[in-house]
């Protein structure tokens, strides 16, 4: 067998396939990162919580009301995303237009809140997901398993992924969209309801989070710190690809799941680390990020 | 130098014949505190559940020994060994605090034990995995009541390499508890003739073990060992299912498994799973009525530790009862002199290093249709001794049992 580096190329081939379906997670969270921060200048901290939010709607809604996974799929980011136009409407609108910190602390706060409750209502062990049978079940593709729910998380995220940022750079949605950024007073005089937009831009940011949530539910342990620990990473992958670019943020996500993946064959200990690495050399060359307009 | 030792341990005996002959319970209270992570990780394991189980062993006694109140104290370690090591420091200095217990992530227990020897009081540890507790980091003031990773190291490997898995691959949290654990997996491993073909030091926590599972299968190993715990144990197992690792031929076995992971994945990902516990609730009739009170309590059946932490509650005041004393040593003298006889153990010894020995448990996850309810999860395989769960005393090094 070919041989790159010591390591046989089937080896690498998987791990890659598996760094790209990893990475397909942190597109799908940084997009609705980079949505949020794009459009309303708020460090979402709350984005984890709602992530968490979206995998617990999946275990509840099917241990109570017997709601399969594909329904869960559209009612998880519904629910989360009705929450997220709730809190935009009634605490974020109050701080609109004051220093970033405040909505950072706010979200955060809200984040912690939700966190600990589920912690006091459900423990930390969390729950487990039942994978659906449609999606059981894998491909042998000769150097490696490739379980069927992982090629449907790559396939059904990229395309969440392409059409979000169609919606936004292609339509006149989206053009009123960034149009009322840019400039809310302007729109406002055209007869936009500028208000309107940016709680439903925080809806549809929160949906994906719970998106990813749904997706997630299956293949990982759904606890209630299950996005604590990925935020992290995935403010990370926002800055990398530059703050508020919706084509970074996608980008960027798949390229550190690549990353990611390299890493853990080559280096293990370092695959938490190596994404805050790319971001410090990144930050040195391009203080705006890759895909980031220099302010 | 011998002989001023001898001078020395001869006084302090004096000493311990003249508190006990004393009797004497300090401000006629007994003061415990309960140390446990309330919020985080291992708050499934112990937390709340674990204070329970203590409530249920004082209100056994009546609230009160020889006519002297039980006064219980509690509060979260965050899992961080600083805040464990003052809350503990805070108990002594200003509750006057007798015994600690609960004591959970093996690095909190670390810090907090040497606090508990510095000011001469007792911890009953029951959380924590670190078989260093009764090794290098033994102390005349602490008892390791429930299990250590010694003890489920050596019953699981055992196991497993009988039942011919010879080839390990190893996957460790990346951490001193993984690395101590490694290190135990290997040495038994190689005892028995089997061979470590590689291993994968991944970072504390992972959530995605899919890379590290596709590398402990092109490794060609018949077993592959997870040195890790709680939510990375969860998360491989799960992984590890979805791609196909038994189908495949290759058999997992989890060092550090508890009753409350286990019913967290479920018995679909988790059936067949080899693992070594120190109880169970469905062992006998006393574990069963135990663990139906439990229930009553707190709406979930007890795992090993809220278990190990009712036993040694009630040993110790037990001891404190008989003893007519809450002064540490006598105490622990006490204790050393009993056998432990209850809903957790049978004949259970305390060492010179601080030990209980008692019987571990070998079991096997159940298949879904095994199991008859919710909590239905374990066939005990095996009972395997306490003198061969445990590591012999002749290998400690223990400053308590190589300077006598």
């Amino acid at each position: 067998m070919t041989m790159v580096l010591g390591i046989p190329l089937g080896v690498l081939l998987g791990q890659l396939l598996l760094g790209l379906i990893n990475g397909a997670f942190y597109a799908l969270l940084s997009l609705g990162l980079a949505i949020i921060f794009g459009l309303l200048r708020i460090i979402n901290f709350a984005h984890g919580a709602q992530y968490m939010l979206g995998a617990f709607a999946a275990v509840l809604a099917l241990k109570y009301f017997g709601v399969n996974y594909w329904a869960a799929l559209l009612l998880g980011p519904l629910l989360v995303g009705v929450l997220g136009m709730l809190i935009e409407r009634y605490l974020l609108r109050r701080i609109a237009g004051e220093d970033h910190l405040y909505g950072l602390l706010l979200t955060f706060g809200l984040a912690l809140i939700v966190e600990g409750s589920f912690v006091k209502l459900f423990g930390v062990s969390g729950a487990s997901y039942p994978m659906p049978e449609q999606l059981k079940g894998g491909y042998n593709l000769g150097f490696m398993f490739l379980p069927v729910y992982r090629a449907w998380v790559i396939v059904v995220a990229l395309i969440v992924c392409l059409a979000t940022w169609f919606m936004i750079e292609r339509t006149r949605l989206g053009s009123y969209l960034r149009a009322g950024t840019e400039n809310p007073k302007l729109m406002q005089a055209f007869g936009i309801n500028v208000p309107l937009l940016i709680t439903l831009t925080y809806g549809f940011g929160a949906a994906l989070a719970a998106f990813a949530g749904v997706l997630a539910a299956p293949i990982y342990s759904v606890t209630p710190t299950m996005g604590a620990n990925l935020l992290i990473v995935v403010f990370a992958v926002v800055v990398i690809g530059g703050m508020g670019s919706i084509m970074g943020a996608i980008v960027t996500g798949l390229a550190m799941g690549l990353i990611e993946g390299v890493t853990k064959v080559f280096y293990p200990e370092a695959a938490n680390t190596v994404v805050f690495l790319v971001m410090v050399l990144v930050l040195l060359v391009r203080p705006a990020g890759l895909f980031g307009k220099e302010a | 130098m011998k002989m001023l030792q001898k001078t020395a341990s001869a006084i302090l005996a004096s000493s311990l014949i003249v508190t006990a002959a004393q009797a004497q319970v300090s401000d006629d209270e007994i003061r415990i505190g309960y140390l446990a992570d309330m919020s985080g990780t291992y708050r499934d394991l112990s937390g709340p559940g674990g204070l329970e189980a203590l409530n249920m062993a004082v209100e056994d006694f009546g609230g009160q020994v020889n006519g002297k109140k039980i006064v219980v104290f509690s509060a979260d370690d965050l899992n961080k060994p600083d805040v464990g090591a003052n809350t503990v420091r805070q108990w002594v200095d200003e509750r006057n605090v007798d015994m600690v217990t609960g004591m959970v992530a093996s690095s909190v227990v670390l810090a907090a034990s040497k606090v508990v020897e510095q000011s001469g009081k007792l911890a009953l540890i029951s959380g924590a995995a670190a078989s260093s507790l009764t090794n290098e980091f033994c102390s005349p003031n602490h008892i390791h009541w429930t299990y250590d990773s010694y003890a489920l190291a050596n019953g699981t490997a055992k196991a497993v390499l009988a039942s011919g898995g010879k080839s390990w691959y190893v996957l460790t949290a990346d951490y001193a508890f993984g690395h101590a654990m490694e290190a135990d997996i290997t040495k038994v491993v190689e005892a028995d003739n089997g061979k470590v073909l590689g291993k994968a030091r991944h970072p504390f926590p992972t959530s995605d073990f899919s890379s590290y599972i596709l590398q402990a299968q092109g490794s060609g190993a018949q077993v592959i060992a997870l040195a890790n715990a709680g939510s990375d144990t969860v998360n491989s197992l799960m992984t590890a299912s979805q791609f196909g690792v038994t189908q495949s031929g290759q058999q997992l076995a989890g060092m550090v498994v508890f009753l409350n992971d286990i019913h967290a994945m479920g018995l679909d990902v988790t059936q067949g799973l080899m693992l070594t516990t120190g109880w169970y609730w469905d062992m006998n009739d006393e574990s069963r009525a135990w663990a139906q009170r439990y229930f009553k309590r707190t709406g979930k059946m007890p795992g090993m530790v809220p278990a190990g932490i009712y036993s040694a509650t009630t040993n110790y005041l037990n001891a404190v009862k008989a003893s007519g004393s809450d002064e540490a040593q006598t105490v622990r003298k006490q204790m050393m002199a009993t056998p432990v006889n209850d809903m957790f153990a049978k004949n259970g010894t305390i060492r010179a290093d601080g030990r209980m020995v008692h019987d571990m448990y070998l079991v096997k996850v159940k298949t879904p249709s095994e199991s008859k309810g919710e909590w239905d999860l374990y066939n005990i395989v095996r009972t395997i001794p306490g003198d061969e769960a445990y590591r012999p005393l002749a290998e400690s090094k223990c400053k308590l049992v190589t300077e006598r």
